[in-house]
């Protein structure tokens, strides 16, 4: 129990309801709960409303171009949706890391990687579609998984902390994949007609690209379904198998899961892998799905999808299902941001919105931890 | 491999090098410093990229209202202040996980600080050169070590002060008391979260500054991708420097010379693989770390938050 206090991650704070004194006085207080995460939900909409006021925007016309972008206008909310699946797949990732009690913070890396490895096999590769299709989204898997593969051996062999090596690797990364994208034996379009030193891979083959759905003018790739079965399938495992046990029990505390012969390093090591996995085939589906980069890698191609799909999951307080309305919310910010500039509003306002709401969900359980740290000092200090 | 020899040794004459250099490791040493203090307390502040950032734009924007270098710089101090306080608070007080407070914090200054740019669009003057009369005609390194924009020379002070202070002081050891095992620390009565929140702001006055120092010594505007990592790289370096100052600092000359010559091949001429030279740094950390693993001695409480009573 106090391990699990010492060692719990941002993200477990929601679900950490479980030691009996402060679950009760939370129930109590449920509406003194919703109270708190209100203001600070409150506070980081009148910030952002002020930054734009004062200088010298009109906020209610920046709310109105948002929701214009992303929902409103015709086939808006298609294109919100083609955003959403990566930002949601990242944060899948993200839960799972999370839970195993590990801090990945290079999506942005594992991201590109899997994505160049599924551009690699796409411009290389002939045969049927669908089966080219198939290899390029395992390609973009291992990908992915093997970045985030090297942070966990790192972590388990050398003892180097996976937050820090993840992070590193996002630049070498950027690197790896730029050197790739100057070559045409590796990522570079060969054709000689697509512009001299522009950087782009060659375009994927018409059979090899994810089919597309139409649905009131709306489209989107059909990845959507794919990404909204591995939310339910993540929410599955980790609460009902014994495997989200285990991942669960590791990252709440390491010397139990220890002494209950959970292995860290098979559990931690895989557990980060399979984020960057994740991370890899979203990578893979914003190639094959057309919403990026029309079905070519460029530079700058993971295009903040990383960074963002982290704080997705930061958002919905590790919660897979609540993930996907996260997503939303910022694929809808991303979506809306092309809207802003009708109204003379820099579209990076999009970004401190999203921080600041970031911020605004993560404060109020840390404000709630500590009153019920304090009250149980408190109390014990009364009793002795 | 001759070629690269015959390239390094041509770098390594030429005298623009060498100024280039010290100012990489320069802007990277000022956002280390504080880094290194923040570290031994027991924080990975990643929140130096957005101090530096902040730094950067606050400076220009104080350079732009008063047209004083002096003024720019106290913006970026305070402004580098500001946005660790936020990073210290959530993190040793409320006890948020502190990458994610610090990556956040990275994302809200970037989106504020490019809007405001593009709002603003101020533009600040920039430091003179000030050459220190005697030591600049020092061969070769005099120029780079003593031929610089003014507010470089603030660093120089500033490293022994911080050695002193740290390794030296009351306060010091109780930075590193907190960072090395926090539960003694506290029932020897100090207060341990005000500690590591005193040398998170530490850092972000030094970042502030080094991001006001990048601004105003070199480009005098403000560009959306004018830190573009070196805070990070700075962190890297302060690993890289196996939490010593001595190492830190060496870290710091090493990344900004890789950075040098990643410019200043091409210029003479030599094709080389700007990649690589761009990824050196975090490669050369991660192996460092990989290979020393055994011998380097973090603080033991490293990224690990401290409540009272729970161990």
């Amino acid at each position: 129990m106090l391990n699990r206090l010492l060692r719990r991650s941002a993200a477990e704070e929601a679900s950490d309801g479980s030691s009996g004194l402060a679950s009760q006085q939370r129930l109590q207080s449920a509406s003194g709960v919703l109270f708190i995460y209100l203001v600070c939900i409150v506070a980081a909409l009148v910030i952002s409303a002020l930054v734009v006021w004062g200088t010298g925007g009109s906020w209610s016309s920046v709310l109105s171009s948002l929701l214009d972008g992303s929902i409103r206008r015709p086939g808006r909310w298609g294109k919100t949706i083609g955003e959403a699946i990566p930002l949601l797949l990242v944060a899948l990732g993200m839960i799972i890391n999370l839970k195993a009690g590990l801090v990945n913070i290079g999506q942005e890396g594992q991201l590109y990687v899997g994505a160049a490895f599924a551009t690699y096999v796409g411009t290389f590769m002939s045969g049927p579609g669908v089966l080219v299709l198939i290899v390029i989204l395992l390609a973009g898997i291992l990908g992915g998984a093997i970045w985030a593969g090297i942070a966990s051996v790192l972590r388990y062999w050398r003892n180097i902390p996976e937050v820090f090596s993840t992070l590193l690797l996002v630049f070498v990364a950027n690197q790896a994949v730029g050197y790739g994208l100057k070559n045409t034996r590796l990522l570079l379009d060969p054709t000689p007609d697509t512009g001299n030193r522009n950087l782009i891979s060659d375009q994927l083959a018409e059979g090899t690209r994810l089919p597309r759905l139409e649905l009131f003018g709306n489209e989107f790739p059909v990845s959507v379904f794919v990404a909204l079965l591995l939310a339910v399938s993540v929410s599955l495992v980790m609460r009902r198998t014994i495997v989200g046990f285990r991942l669960q029990m590791l990252g709440s505390g390491p010397r139990a899961a220890h002494r209950a012969g959970v292995s860290d390093r098979l559990y931690g090591g895989l557990s980060l892998a399979v984020s960057g996995a994740f991370c890899g085939l979203a990578g893979a589906f914003m190639l094959t799905g057309g919403d990026f980069g029309n079905y070519r890698l460029t530079p700058g191609f993971p295009v903040n999808i990383g960074w963002e799909g982290l704080l997705v999951a930061l958002m919905a307080r590790s919660q897979p299902i609540l993930s996907v309305i996260a997503a939303f919310v910022f694929a809808a910010l991303r979506t809306g941001a092309g809207f802003l500039a009708a109204t003379g509003v820099d579209s990076e306002i999009t970004k401190v919105v999203q921080a600041l709401l970031v911020l605004a969900l993560l404060i109020p359980p840390a404000i709630l931890y500590v009153r019920d740290r304090r009250r149980t000092l408190a109390a014990a200090k009364e009793r002795t | 491999m001759g070629e690269f020899l015959s390239a390094v040794g041509d770098v390594l004459s030429s005298e623009s090098t060498y100024l280039s250099g010290w100012r990489f490791a320069c802007a990277l040493a000022f956002v280390a410093l504080g880094e290194w203090v923040a570290e031994r307390a027991g924080t990975i502040n990643v929140s130096v990229e957005g101090a530096m950032l902040a730094g950067a734009f606050a400076a220009v924007v104080g350079g732009d209202l008063t047209g004083s270098i002096w003024v720019g710089l106290l913006f970026a101090v305070v402004a580098g202040l500001l946005v660790v306080m936020i990073q210290a608070h959530l993190s040793h007080n409320l006890t948020v996980n502190q990458f994610v407070v610090g990556l956040t914090i990275n994302i809200l200054v970037a989106g504020t600080a490019s809007y405001l740019n593009s709002s603003l669009s101020p533009a600040s003057p920039k430091a003179h050169v000030f050459e220190v009369p005697g030591l600049v005609e020092i061969p070769v390194l005099g120029p780079a070590l003593f031929g610089q924009p003014w507010p470089l020379y603030l660093l120089y002070p500033l490293i022994p002060i911080m050695w002193w202070v740290v390794y030296r002081t009351r306060w010091g050891l109780e930075v590193r008391a907190a960072g090395e095992n926090p539960q003694a620390a506290d029932v020897s009565s100090v207060n341990v979260n005000a500690r590591r929140r005193q040398a998170i702001y530490v850092a972000g006055i030094t970042s502030g500054l080094g991001g006001g120092y990048l601004l105003l010594g070199w480009i005098g505007r403000f560009e959306d991708a004018i830190v573009g990592g070196q805070g990070f790289i700075a962190i890297a370096a302060v690993y890289f420097g196996g939490w010593t100052l001595r190492g830190t600092m060496f870290g710091c000359l090493l990344f900004g010379s890789v950075n040098s010559f990643r410019i200043s091949l091409p210029g003479i001429g030599y094709q080389i693989n700007s990649e690589m030279l761009s990824a050196l740094p975090y490669v050369l950390t991660i192996l460092v770390l990989a290979i020393f693993s055994k011998r380097i001695r973090e603080p033991q409480s490293l990224a690990q938050p401290f409540v009272r009573g729970l161990r």
